[in-house]
């Protein structure tokens, strides 16, 4: 088998505009300060339009099976690729404000978004572990860009200590499976387990890699260091933070659980269910007791993450197309709300407590119908696309015959949209506070991308069909 | 006229002109003219739906169905039957009412106001005639988004704590609904009530489907003991909320009893109807005691909506009791249909007694009874309006409110002796508490200087209440045209209620 360098087409190019980039920032980085910022989004949305171009759900194999391009693939990278730019837009007036917006951003950005397209595409352990490492590396540099800010750097070290402890946990699984397989490739685990006696080495290795997801991922009970990451990173990190790093997860989780071990869902599926409910439990009520929004957004990203393991847990194709949409209409919410925030801040004020929203209905009527909007949608409220989300899963959920975690779900939604009300209360029923005057620089761009994303959750949610029957297909494919 | 899609029509053409309106940002008066002639238009066109109604079948007619979301099954399904009809047409008539009594009392974000009350009623319409269950979930959902914000912006002091009292209470319940509707599309496959209706279930599915139903239901109605959002939003909404909620969004609960519970699970009915016919007894008796003890207007009128529509949901659960006394349909459809005349006329009075309270609090900012008293001497059109009402209230025959209750006591007694007592106690308690209120604001002497510089009724409040009276009276007088048009649909009703659905 050839190498088939066309299958790696986008991360190829992402790869070298990264670079060039970081080479090319050293130079112009004076004169031109907004180049590589220009440059970055041209290149990226390059890509999308590489991988829109070259869609197609058939499987292609590169180096001899430890890459794989298929639908599932592609629509994950593209969904990744439009939150990177949507966090680059985002982000780029509050780093310079804040005097840290450097080349570098955005050239670590692109090579975590690197790191998390290979993860999508990684059909063997090495390269899965690859990807993932390319995409956490990065990330704890991007968290510690903002060096004179000693809660972000708190934040990056905790998030490299405990990142490092899930990359070990992971990899001691993966160890044990290959073990027991002796193969790294997710095809020949796929086959050998399925006839393989149920062994103790294999659950172990399962449990590992289990516990090493729920890191990754943010679930309960190993979600300690999301909200203090969330809240200790500078707001336009978190942004990208929030995003596509938890579209990579589920890649991960789905290459991992279901094109590697699905046949042993019996056992993992039991600790799903766990995971799900701790997170749906700790994700909702812990968020009641938040004011700082970072951190509420933060607890509410564990209850979603929740949602998507549900889908998981259902064991049913449908049930993982119904996930994927759930973690990319979340990716899709959260760079949204976060953006908010960073609209409303300006410098030394970062308008990250729910009290600093208070009477923003009438300062500033747009953004506060698109954080309306965007709200209700987490909160599963129809017709917001948010709704549909939880819907998919639920149904599918129903229809393995699990009501009673259905059930357990939607509780646990009513508990969460209270903790939404509460920012919406304080955006339209609270007098304005004296010192957030107007909003703070929120430029054309944020604010047309903002509006963007706002009038995306209510079109998706309006006309949701295109989607859900285009992942159901790229799944059963 | 027969491919005239109507429905969707008075669905979108409200919500699309409410967003017409929220453009019209510092443009009061243009704001207030385009919402009311756009909503009085709405209710001629809505006239349409009666004009062009067939009585004498059952079958869903105005049908409508597109495929929405292919990929599960759901799709843009609209119809209705003699159930519906009556409600839709409700349902823009007390819009025109509302929009028109919030010409001067609103004056801050009036645009916003406006365009909340015109999307709600293209909501409200598609509510009544959506038959397809998550086209109806998501329009039952989406109108709790304006109302909030409705009683949150524009409410009294306390309007925070009620509007999200007010919002939790109603998506508690109505997230069970959500996974009965799962759970039978995981059977069937379809998202169509018709199916659902026609579907076959097992006793234990029912049982929880039932259940499930009820806590929506419940709380929306609201049934006692989930009624305690109710008084709390009334008396921190604006008027026009107050109108909206007490006409209209209360009558989802009932319709939602009709439409689902009863053909859906009729065995579960059939075997729970004793909870439903206690919890409706309780909220007719007890809620009366507490309406007695109120002080505060609005809060007295909350909860004479609450007895009210205890005899909406009485009347509707009678059915089985009164088949198994006497084996006969007649008393069955009298209850039924006597639970939708008492829907409709509760929509009228209900919504004329809150505007009523809304035109004396304009003038005092208060509602407490003891700040008023012999309001008739500075003002006696109002006050001949207000008597009327309160009579109607009170269920005096020759208003609407008796026919209703009438025939559902009347009903009472062919099931048992002993509900018929309890309920017909209303008529007493009814009467106490609303007279009694009249007595203290209304009449006596004129108890201080704020009642006496009281102005009587405008052109424009005169006109509101002219219409509602009329409405009230008419119907108590004449009810069959609203009869007429419901009566196969519930006959109808009758015949799946009692066919079991046990596979």
């Amino acid at each position: 088998m050839d190498m088939m360098l066309h299958v790696l087409a986008p991360e190829l190019l992402l790869l070298a505009t990264s670079m060039a980039l970081l080479v090319g920032d050293t130079f112009w980085a004076k004169r031109y300060p907004a180049l590589t910022f220009q440059l970055a989004l041209v290149s990226l949305l390059m890509i999308v339009g590489v991988i829109l171009a070259s869609f197609s759900t058939e499987s292609v194999q590169a180096f001899n099976g430890a890459f794989i391009r298929d639908g599932v693939a592609d629509i994950l990278k593209v969904s990744m690729l439009l939150m990177t730019i949507f966090a680059f837009v985002f982000a780029r007036e509050y780093l310079v404000v804040r005097g840290i917006e450097r080349g570098e951003y955005y050239v670590m950005g692109m090579i975590s978004l690197l790191g998390m397209m290979v993860l999508a595409s990684a059909y063997d352990m090495l390269s899965l572990f690859m990807g993932l490492e390319v995409m956490s590396l990065a990330l704890y540099a991007m968290i510690g860009m903002h060096k004179d800010s000693s809660v972000a750097i708190e934040s990056a070290m905790k998030y490299f200590v405990l990142g490092a402890m899930a990359t070990g946990l992971l990899l001691y699984g993966m160890s044990l499976i290959y073990g027991v397989v002796g193969s790294l490739r997710l095809d020949l685990i796929y086959q050998a387990v399925s006839i393989a006696e149920p062994s103790l080495v294999l659950n172990m290795g399962l449990v590992f890699i289990i516990v090493g997801l729920a890191f990754k991922f943010g679930i309960a009970p190993f979600h300690m260091w999301v909200p203090d990451v969330y809240h200790g990173s500078p707001t336009g990190i978190t942004l990208f933070l929030a995003a596509a790093p938890k579209v990579a997860a589920f890649a991960l989780m789905f290459r991992l659980l279901i094109e590697g071990l699905e046949s042993s869902v019996v056992e993992w599926q039991g600790l799903l269910i766990i995971l799900a409910v701790l997170s749906l439990l700790v994700g909702n009520i812990v968020a009641i007791a938040q004011t700082n929004l970072k951190r509420m957004l933060a607890y509410s990203t564990i209850s979603h993450m929740g949602f998507v393991v549900l889908g998981f847990v259902t064991g049913n194709i449908d049930g993982y197309a119904a996930a994927m949409f759930y973690v990319i209409i979340y990716g899709l919410m959260s760079v949204g709300a976060f953006g908010v925030i960073l609209a409303l801040s300006r410098k030394g004020f970062e308008a990250d407590n729910i009290a600093d929203l208070a009477g923003l209905g009438r300062r500033n009527p747009v953004m506060a119908l698109v954080m309306l909007v965007l709200l209700l949608s987490m909160a599963g409220v129809p017709p917001l696309v948010g709704f549909y989300a939880k819907l998919v899963i639920l149904t599918n959920l129903v229809e393995v015959g699990m009501v009673s975690l259905a059930v357990f779900a939607v509780v646990m939604s009513i508990i969460g949209a209270f903790y939404y009300l509460r920012v919406i209360k304080a955006m339209y029923f609270d007098a304005p506070v004296a010192e957030c005057v107007d909003a703070g620089f929120a430029t054309l761009s944020l604010r047309y991308g903002l509006m963007t994303v706002a009038a995306l959750v209510l079109v998706l949610g309006i006309l949701p069909n295109g989607l859900l029957t285009l992942f159901a297909q790229v799944m059963t494919y | 006229m027969t491919s005239f899609p109507l429905l969707s029509a008075l669905i979108w053409l409200p919500i699309l002109s409410g967003v017409l309106v929220l453009m019209m940002k510092n443009q009061p008066t243009m704001a207030k003219q385009f919402s009311l002639w756009s909503s009085i238009g709405v209710f001629v066109l809505s006239l349409g739906l009666y004009t062009g109604f067939d009585a004498t079948t059952a079958q869903m007619q105005f049908v409508e169905q597109a495929s929405w979301i292919p990929a599960f099954n759901i799709q843009y399904f609209l119809g209705i039957d003699g159930l519906s009809m009556p409600l839709i047409i409700l349902t823009t008539f007390t819009t025109v009412l509302a929009v028109w009594s919030a010409f001067e009392c609103i004056e801050d974000r009036v645009e916003q106001y406006m365009a909340a009350f015109l999307m709600m009623n293209g909501i409200m319409v598609a509510v009544f005639s959506a038959l397809d269950a998550i086209l109806f979930y998501v329009f039952w959902e989406a109108l709790l988004i304006p109302m909030f914000l409705v009683i949150g912006q524009w409410g009294g002091p306390k309007r925070v704590y009620a509007t999200i009292k007010f919002f939790l209470y109603t998506f508690f319940g109505s997230v069970f609904m959500l996974v009965a509707f799962l759970y039978m599309y995981s059977q069937i496959g379809s998202f169509s009530l018709l199916d659902f209706q026609a579907m076959p279930l097992s006793f234990v599915a029912q049982f929880w489907i039932f259940l499930a139903f009820l806590i929506a239901f419940a709380v929306k109605i609201p049934m006692f003991p989930v009624h305690t959002w109710l008084p709390d939003a009334h008396v921190e909404a604006p008027t026009a909320g107050s109108v909206v909620l007490a006409a209209i969004m209360l009558k989802m609960g009932g319709y939602g009893f009709v439409r689902f519970s009863l053909p859906m699970t009729p065995d579960a009915a059939n075997y729970l109807d004793w909870l439903v016919i206690s919890l409706s007894l309780i909220a007719i008796v007890y809620i009366a005691f507490v309406a007695l003890a109120q002080t505060d207007m609005k809060k007295l009128i909350a909860y004479s909506s609450i007895a009210h529509m205890g005899f909406v949901t009485l009347g509707m659960f009678l059915l089985y009791g009164i088949l198994a006394n006497t084996g006969e349909t007649q008393g069955a459809i009298l209850g039924l249909e006597g639970a939708m005349i008492q829907m409709i006329s509760h929509g009228l009075i209900s919504a004329a007694m809150f505007l009523g309270i809304g035109v004396m609090y304009d003038r005092l900012h208060t509602r407490e009874i003891s700040a008023y008293g012999g309001v008739v001497n500075t003002m006696p059109v109002f006050a001949v309006f207000m008597l009327i009402f309160a009579m109607a209230n009170a269920g005096l025959p020759g208003t609407s409110g008796f026919v209703g209750e009438f025939m559902v006591i009347l009903a009472a007694f062919k099931a048992n002796f002993w509900i018929a007592l309890a309920a017909a106690t209303t008529l007493i308690f009814g009467a106490a508490y609303t007279l009694w209120m009249i007595k203290r604001v209304i009449f006596g002497d004129v108890s201080n200087h704020h009642v006496a510089e009281m102005k009587d009724l405008s052109r424009r409040e005169f006109m509101i209440m002219l219409i509602l009276a009329i409405g009230i009276i008419g119907l108590g007088f004449y009810p069959a045209p609203v009869m007429d048009v419901m009566h196969t649909s519930v006959e109808h009703l009758v015949q799946q209620a009692m066919t079991s659905k046990l596979p």
